[in-house]
């Protein structure tokens, strides 16, 4: 059974077509690759997999159930995560309250009036695993507002990787790193056991090309070549409309 | 030293409040602070959308009035104060329900016009059904209850009753807080497509944020018919939310004793100052703009930010430890 299947997916923002008959079908435990020029619309299929914004017509899939019209916040609980490229976390609370507030929204505890969250030892515990997993263990007391860029990425990975995802979507996570950094995070996505199939969006080909097994490449909304990573590289069409020459 | 000093004031303040009519002898000023007692769980109501849900709100006078008005005709038809009381609540729960449905369509400035509009619908009904509420003329309360057997008739007898009511809020308050939920609407204030990306109903987290609000403000609603023994569409009126508003904004949001600072200021400036000087709003004014131009994160924060500059400069001028001082005064 595929673990993500969308199905001519259409999108149009006015009269921007941004996702055109979009297919795709990625098999469980892929690392998929999908790249394009910016304005591609790589984001907005991200957007539309976890329903922040609705399709026009088309059909998405995760492990042959039809999500397309379940709402956004239900599809995490049936095993999808994403990160943001543009960092989206809690400002105002610590590293450590970041990773348990994601442990939490898959938890019936999150409805809990008369308990004292700081108490939650079973919670805690897992959000300080969580953390040794991308190497910020040493510092989850930390307030997010004294973290470098490096650090929030992390964060970003580390609450997407605490609630266990089967469908895990990541948005340009190397973008703004520098090198080192780079190196640290493709460590830890090379880390993520087997068991979870892993899309990844990126603006800079040669960034992930070698972590990738699958590439799909997006223009102005379409899928133009898609294929194994030698594929992909080969086809005259990415030369023309990605590496530019 | 800050959380020993906490515990210290938490406990004179509650000695002070547990003992105030043996040393404040006059019961008009021990109404007044039942008065105030009364708005500072309304406030603390209000606080739980402002400041812990980021959503404001400009009619809860609205539900305010609708306990108030619940209670009173309720009484005045024959029923007894806990059938009364039991039923205003349940009426204030189902109106905060509905408020929340229509007003959450939508955040930010489009929620406060919202709540905006059903503020002034319940005074509408306030002041111009006049079959059913009495128009102008308002609803008498005649009697206070006795619970326990206790009367609440006395001034003593009802500020005690008030404080216990306000200590359950305020622990309310504070467990809310430092919930799972508590934890879970913050996050919807802060990051609500995060929330939604993580798994959380941001819609029902609100939903439910504004019909536990509406709950202590229906308690404090009918503290308030109980008081004054008499409502009026007054209570409803767009200058109640305000004023609720401005007591939590005040004091400061997002915090357990802003509100309650907040609801002291506003209620001693109507009652006591406005005795001296007749243009008292003036000086309500004029406070404001100086809370808001020297502690714009409200009177509570910013006192507890200004008292701490104080103790680090007086223990760096002592000598021993060059501590940063005044790197804290910035709001």
């Amino acid at each position: 059974m595929t673990a993500l299947a969308v199905d001519n997916l259409c999108k149009h923002f006015g009269g921007l077509r941004v996702t055109t008959n979009v297919n795709l079908t990625v098999e469980p435990g892929e690392r998929r690759l999908i790249i394009g020029p910016n304005g591609a619309g790589k984001t907005t299929l991200f957007n539309l997999i976890t329903g922040e914004i609705a399709p026009d017509s088309g059909s998405i899939r995760l492990f042959g159930r039809d999500v397309t019209r379940v709402s956004s916040h239900r599809r995490p609980h049936l095993g999808l995560a994403r990160t943001y490229q543009i960092i989206t976390l809690f400002a105002n609370d610590s590293i450590l309250r970041n990773v348990t507030l994601a442990l939490l929204g898959l938890s019936p505890l999150r409805w809990s009036l008369f308990k004292d969250l700081e108490q939650q030892q079973a919670v805690i515990e897992r959000a300080h695993a969580a953390l040794a997993r991308v190497g910020l263990g040493n510092i989850a007391d930390r307030p997010l507002s004294q973290t470098s860029y490096g650090e929030r990425r992390r964060v970003e990975i580390a609450m997407a990787l605490a609630q266990d995802p089967k469908v895990l979507l990541l948005d340009e996570p190397f973008a703004g790193l520098s090198i080192d950094e780079r190196r640290d995070v493709r460590q830890l996505l090379n880390a993520i056991p087997r068991e979870v199939t892993v899309v990844m969006i990126e603006h800079n080909m040669d960034v992930a090309l070698d972590w990738a097994e699958r590439i799909t490449l997006l223009h102005f909304g379409e899928v133009i070549v898609e294929g194994t990573r030698a594929e992909v590289v080969a086809n005259p069409r990415t030369r023309e409309v990605y590496l530019g020459h | 030293m800050s959380a020993r000093l906490r515990y210290g004031a938490i406990v004179v303040a509650l000695a002070l409040l547990a003992t105030l009519p043996l040393w404040m002898g006059n019961s008009y000023y021990i109404n007044i602070t039942s008065q105030i007692l009364l708005f500072a769980v309304f406030a603390l109501a209000l606080n739980v959308l402002v400041g812990y849900a980021g959503l404001v709100s400009l009619g809860h006078a609205g539900l305010f009035a609708v306990a108030g008005y619940s209670g009173a005709l309720l009484l005045q038809a024959g029923f007894d104060h806990l059938t009364a009381t039991a039923a205003a609540i349940g009426i204030t729960l189902v109106a905060s329900a509905i408020f929340a449905a229509l007003s959450l369509r939508s955040t930010g400035i489009g929620f406060l016009m919202i709540t905006l509009a059903l503020g002034q619908i319940v005074w509408g009904v306030a002041y111009r059904w006049a079959s059913l509420t009495n128009g102008d003329n308002g609803v008498n309360v005649s009697t206070r209850p006795a619970p326990f057997g206790v009367s609440l008739a006395g001034a003593t007898s009802f500020y005690f009753a008030t404080l216990i009511v306000f200590l359950l809020a305020l622990l309310t308050m504070a467990i809310f807080v430092r919930s799972p939920f508590g934890a879970s609407l913050r996050g919807t204030r802060d990051q609500a497509r995060r929330m939604t990306a993580l798994g959380y109903n941001v819609w029902l987290i609100r939903f439910l944020a504004i019909v536990f609000s509406g709950f202590w403000t229906g308690v404090s609603g009918l503290l308030f018919i109980y008081y004054n023994q008499f409502i009026s569409p007054q209570v409803a009126a767009l200058t109640s939310s305000a004023e609720v508003l401005l007591m939590v904004i005040s004091g400061g949001t997002a915090t357990l004793f802003g509100p309650i600072a907040g609801a002291a200021i506003v209620v001693i400036m109507k009652n006591v100052v406005s005795a001296y000087i007749e243009r008292w709003n003036l000086v309500l004014g004029v406070i404001f703009v100086l809370i808001i131009t020297f502690m714009p994160e409200g009177l509570v924060p910013g006192s507890v930010r200004l008292l701490r500059w104080l103790w680090q400069t007086l223990q760096s001028r002592s000598g021993a430890s060059a501590t940063r001082p005044s790197e804290e005064l910035k709001p």
